[in-house]
């Protein structure tokens, strides 16, 4: 009896719709985030994220009273990201209900923000967002860089080093994103999750590329990751979450039922 | 009007144990978040909740007086201690090189360390998701089935001395105590505010409870 693996649909959302895009193209709308947040928890979701992906300033409002919406009626984990650039910006999303904050460019351009936020309000709350892309050629041994702007631009930061570094810094927790295989459903990066994963003790979100149950199933049982994260394949009611969580049970992984 | 207060002295979040509690509150009581003495010595029933460090924890708790204001409240009414809320009711915390806590509970809250492991596998450091909970008889509870999961995040564990006082326990590498109680006071490891149906279920019994 331990621990369970985790599912976490994510909702992407947009000027206050659900979205889902490939590879942050041909974006296509999944409906109103607290209806959506309130089927997945009825559904047994074991935590949720919610993206802003608009992330202007002018929205942040918006997104402020949809966190709260959300928080007022879905009593599991709730993870906000996009945007969060400042400790203010941390408190607004607390307050407003958020359990976490995942922080993504912000940590590249100023690594010292995720120490001062764990510092603040507790590793436990603190989720680095790690957008990675494989470098490497073929035949090469793998190498894997972040990518910042929805992984447009290269760092040259090695993924797993920075992973490393972010631990050290007071991450809590890991959303492993793998930009070749983002919204395209052909599974998770398994090479850069395992490698992350069995790099760092703190626990890694399998996040990308989710087309079918199996790549949950490869997420955790290959890539080594604690929690899997999906949207498209729950969003257009391809699958249910219970349908996951059983299907991965029955494959030997430990999950709440 | 029944009032619960849920205590705020600036740490943590106190919105998701407020909305929960909202949630499944009888008609008619209220719940209010406050450090105000008089208002957590008039309210009903208190939740003290908490995240993040706990040196800073203790030194908010001191500092507002909290500390002398749960003492006070567990002679006489029901107190519901939340993760770094439960910890901060023992003797002693191996957290930030060593922290004296209220003692209101015998036992120390120790670190998992970065080697934890179990069956043959590493463990992740915080214990972060949804683990058993094997319980001891308790009215807090009451239509729980035994061994349901509640969501944990935690990097340090209680261990009480007196294991009467135990009604909860949980496996993480080691046999940690999910839940402790004495009196009139109730405490847990695990945040119940995000533990789904259970969770709710659990914060409902505490609103009932009359010990």
């Amino acid at each position: 009896m331990g621990l369970a693996k985790r599912i976490i649909p994510c909702l992407d959302v947009d000027n206050g719709r659900v979205v889902k895009g490939v590879q942050f193209v041909d974006i296509r709308d999944a409906g109103d985030p607290v209806e959506v947040a309130r089927r997945y928890d009825e559904q047994g979701a074991d935590e949720i994220i919610f993206l802003d992906i608009t992330a202007s300033s002018d929205n942040r409002d918006t997104t402020v009273h949809t966190v709260e919406a959300i928080a007022g009626e879905v009593f599991i984990p709730l993870t906000v990201g996009g945007g969060i650039r400042t400790i203010e910006d941390i408190r607004t999303m607390l307050n407003a209900g958020a359990d976490k904050v995942s922080i993504n460019t912000a940590a590249v351009f100023n690594p010292e923000f995720v120490r001062e936020a764990a510092q603040k309000f507790g590793s436990q709350c603190i989720v680095v967002a790690i957008d990675a892309k494989k470098v490497s050629k073929p035949g090469e041994k793998d190498r894997w860089e972040i990518f910042t702007y929805g992984g447009r631009k290269p760092t040259g930061i090695d993924a797993v080093e920075w992973a490393i570094k972010m631990e050290e810094y007071g991450a809590g927790e890991f959303m492993l994103t793998s930009m070749d295989q983002d919204g395209v459903k052909n599974g998770y990066d398994l090479g850069v999750t395992k490698a992350i994963s069995e790099a760092v003790v703190i626990p890694v979100i399998a996040s990308g590329g989710a087309g079918n149950l199996d790549h949950l199933v490869d997420g955790i049982k290959k890539g080594k990751a604690d929690a899997v994260l999906a949207a498209s394949i729950f969003h257009f009611g391809e699958h249910t979450v219970p349908e996951a969580k059983q299907y991965m049970a029955d494959r030997g992984i430990e999950m709440r039922l | 009007m029944q009032t619960v207060a849920v205590i705020d002295y600036g740490m943590g979040n106190l919105h998701s144990a407020a909305k929960a509690l909202e949630h499944v509150a009888p008609e008619g009581m209220k719940v209010l978040i406050t450090s105000d003495s008089k208002v957590i010595h008039n309210a009903d029933r208190v939740v003290l909740p908490g995240v993040g460090a706990i040196r800073d924890c203790m030194a908010e708790i001191r500092r507002l007086g909290v500390d002398e204001m749960v003492k006070d409240v567990v002679k006489n009414k029901p107190l519901l201690g939340i993760c770094v809320g439960m910890q901060v009711l023992l003797a002693h915390s191996e957290e930030n090189s060593g922290v004296e806590c209220m003692g209101l509970l015998p036992g120390n809250v120790r670190y998992f360390g970065r080697d934890l492991h179990e069956d043959g596998e590493h463990l992740k450091v915080p214990h972060m998701g949804w683990s058993r909970v094997a319980q001891s008889d308790h009215p807090l509870w009451n239509d729980i089935e035994d061994g349901s999961r509640f969501y944990f995040v935690h990097s340090y564990y209680a261990q009480c001395e007196d294991r009467s006082l135990v009604a909860g326990t949980c496996q993480y590498g080691v046999r940690l105590d999910a839940a402790l109680t004495r009196d009139n006071l109730f405490a847990v490891q695990f945040h119940p505010e995000k533990s789904a149906a259970c969770g709710l279920k659990l914060l409902g019994n505490f609103l009932r409870w009359n010990p």
